[in-house]
């Protein structure tokens, strides 16, 4: 190796290590208060729950058996846990249709903004990143507000002479639902603009010129390139919804729990932390299957298109 | 006259996107008018009056909480852009390196994991090292909050620094500028608007949260939003509104600076 090379080698090496060097802090930051609390959490699910919460260093599987089985107090036979069960396929059903609803109205919404001239554009987006920025509990409590029994819409339903008394919309799963969609509604919104931003719209023009319905250039030419959006959307909307503890727990009451809601009872009333930790782990499992989906989708697309 | 026929036009989207911000901002809206109802109820209207924001401004639980909620947003928000730029100037504008995807992996990872499993992990962590040092102080919400703050420190940092022109720090460098006084004079000022950026972002993503503060505050450690969630539990009055409302324009007010420093290019 020339004299030369090993200058350049040399200097590549120092660049990393700088690179290294100057990342340490943010990385130890999260290693110390998010990655490796996380690697703790892994080691409680596998150890026995104490009779005030925290655990017993004595290891057992008790806690990932509870997450979908259960003990019967009486011959200790064991059982699906259906209560843990329904929880688990409510979640991850009140999250799904959470983001389908967001995308049926975020998609016109996100469309409706990328087509507005440059000057009111700003403007459309402006108004769709305040919600984006403000806080989930106060936005939830607004929700509240408009659907108790003494809210407004009970108020003008009963004024218009369509119901007769309060309809109870609180603490029932379409509370939760009407919550979240409004909540999340933004995180759908924004990854479909940025993908719809850089549509080409001379395509839909190509499209138009080939005798193609508007609904066909929708379907045909729209949908397929801002695929990235679509895909992008969903997982932004779907992993904090599967998580959400906030809005249930408002807008569900305390019967309506979401997996959320089953975690934190495990370390408030339940006192049973190792099944808490497990659900916990479960929980990021299905988050992790959802992102797979989503890096390998958005790879796909990507390989299409570019 | 017919309309102009437009290949952009989809039919019925322009309504859904007008109901979509009507319903968006329809709740909003309702809550801000009730923090000026005269009356206790939260939908019958009685009159202009301010004294729910006098309320809210006597009750100490709040005062004691805002003041809380800033002293933890403020340091969290500048540790977290510190350690954001850095960790942005050594993972941008290089070729891939050993450890580069590791490093995306890790500064993302608050964003990938939902909140409540990172509040579990955090509780369970924090609470062993409090009966380890007896510490019970601020620094655990602090180190939390830094933790989740870095990734949406970094985003616009990097992003600005992936749109930078190379040239200019070329051109220092070829006037003998040291590595240190190209950063100083010539990346620094360039970057400055995504630090800013970052730094904002990092204030309200701290103020705003609600879940891992719930789960790694000690008694007595309230922020403003884990008070309101707690407040949400019992009879709500308009005083709720009022706080509400200020806590929004605070919001407002630091995402209107925020999308204009972030839209403003060189």
């Amino acid at each position: 190796m020339s004299e030369a090379a090993k200058v350049i080698e040399a200097e590549a090496r120092r660049d990393v290590r700088n690179r290294w060097l100057l990342s340490m802090p943010a990385l130890l930051i999260i290693l110390l208060a998010a990655v490796g609390p996380l690697l703790i959490v892994v080691v409680y699910s596998f150890l026995t729950p104490g009779p005030y919460g925290d655990v017993q260093w004595q290891p057992t599987l008790s806690g990932w058996i509870n997450v979908f089985l259960e003990r019967d107090i009486f011959d200790e036979t064991l059982s699906l846990a259906d209560a843990h069960i329904s929880i688990f396929v409510r979640s991850v059903w009140l999250s799904l249709v959470t983001t389908v609803l967001t995308l049926l109205v975020g998609f016109p919404t996100a469309y409706f903004i990328a087509t507005r001239p440059d000057n009111s554009r700003e403007l459309w987006l402006f108004l769709i990143t305040i919600p984006f920025w403000t806080n989930l509990l106060i936005r939830t409590f607004a929700i509240l507000q408009i659907i108790r029994n003494e809210g407004l819409i009970n108020n003008i339903m009963i004024k218009l002479g369509l119901f007769a008394s309060p309809v109870q919309m609180l603490f029932t799963d379409g509370a939760i639902l009407t919550g979240m969609v409004y909540v999340y509604l933004p995180l759908m919104v924004l990854p479909l603009y940025a993908s719809m931003e850089k549509l080409d719209f001379r395509l839909l023009e190509a499209g138009y010129d080939l005798y193609a319905t508007p609904f066909q250039v929708l379907r045909r030419i729209i949908v397929p390139l801002v695929k990235p959006g679509i895909i992008a959307g969903s997982i932004l909307v779907f992993i904090p919804a599967l998580g959400a503890y906030v809005t249930p727990s408002i807008l569900g009451g305390g019967k309506n729990l979401m997996l959320g809601n089953l975690i934190e009872l495990q370390f408030g009333q339940g006192r049973n932390w190792p099944l808490g930790a497990a659900l916990s782990i479960t929980l990021m499992l299905i988050v992790m299957v959802a992102l797979l989906f989503y890096v390998r989708n958005a790879k796909g697309s990507g390989a299409k298109h570019g | 006259m017919a309309r102009q026929f437009s290949v952009r036009r989809q039919t019925g989207f322009t309504a859904i996107a007008m109901i979509c911000f009507f319903a968006l901002y329809l709740p909003i809206g309702v809550l801000v008018i009730y923090a000026f109802n005269a009356g206790t109820s939260l939908s019958v209207w009685e009159g202009f009056s301010l004294r729910w924001f006098v309320k809210a401004f006597e009750n100490q639980q709040v005062i004691e909480a805002s003041i809380r909620s800033l002293q933890i947003a403020v340091v969290a928000a500048l540790v977290a852009t510190a350690a954001a730029t850095m960790a942005a100037l050594a993972t941008t504008r290089t070729e891939p390196y050993r450890g580069l995807t590791l490093k995306y992996a890790f500064i993302n990872q608050p964003l990938m994991i939902p909140e409540i499993v990172t509040a579990v992990a955090l509780l369970i962590f924090f609470s062993r090292i409090k009966v380890w040092t007896g510490y019970s102080g601020l620094g655990y919400l602090i180190a939390a909050h830094t933790a989740f703050c870095i990734p949406f420190a970094y985003l616009p940092i990097r992003a600005r620094l992936e749109n930078m022109d190379l040239t200019l720090e070329r051109a220092a460098a070829d006037l003998y500028a040291t590595p240190w006084k190209t950063f100083r004079y010539v990346t620094l000022p360039l970057l400055w608007p995504g630090i800013l950026a970052g730094l904002m972002l990092a204030f309200v993503i701290s103020l705003d949260d609600v879940v891992i503060t719930e789960f790694v505050k000690s008694a007595g450690q309230d922020t403003l939003p884990t008070y309101m969630l707690g407040q949400l539990r019992r009879a709500i009055t308009p005083e709720m509104n009022a706080i509400s409302t200020l806590f929004l324009l605070l919001s407002i007010c630091i995402v209107t600076v925020f999308f204009f420093v972030n839209k403003k290019r060189i």
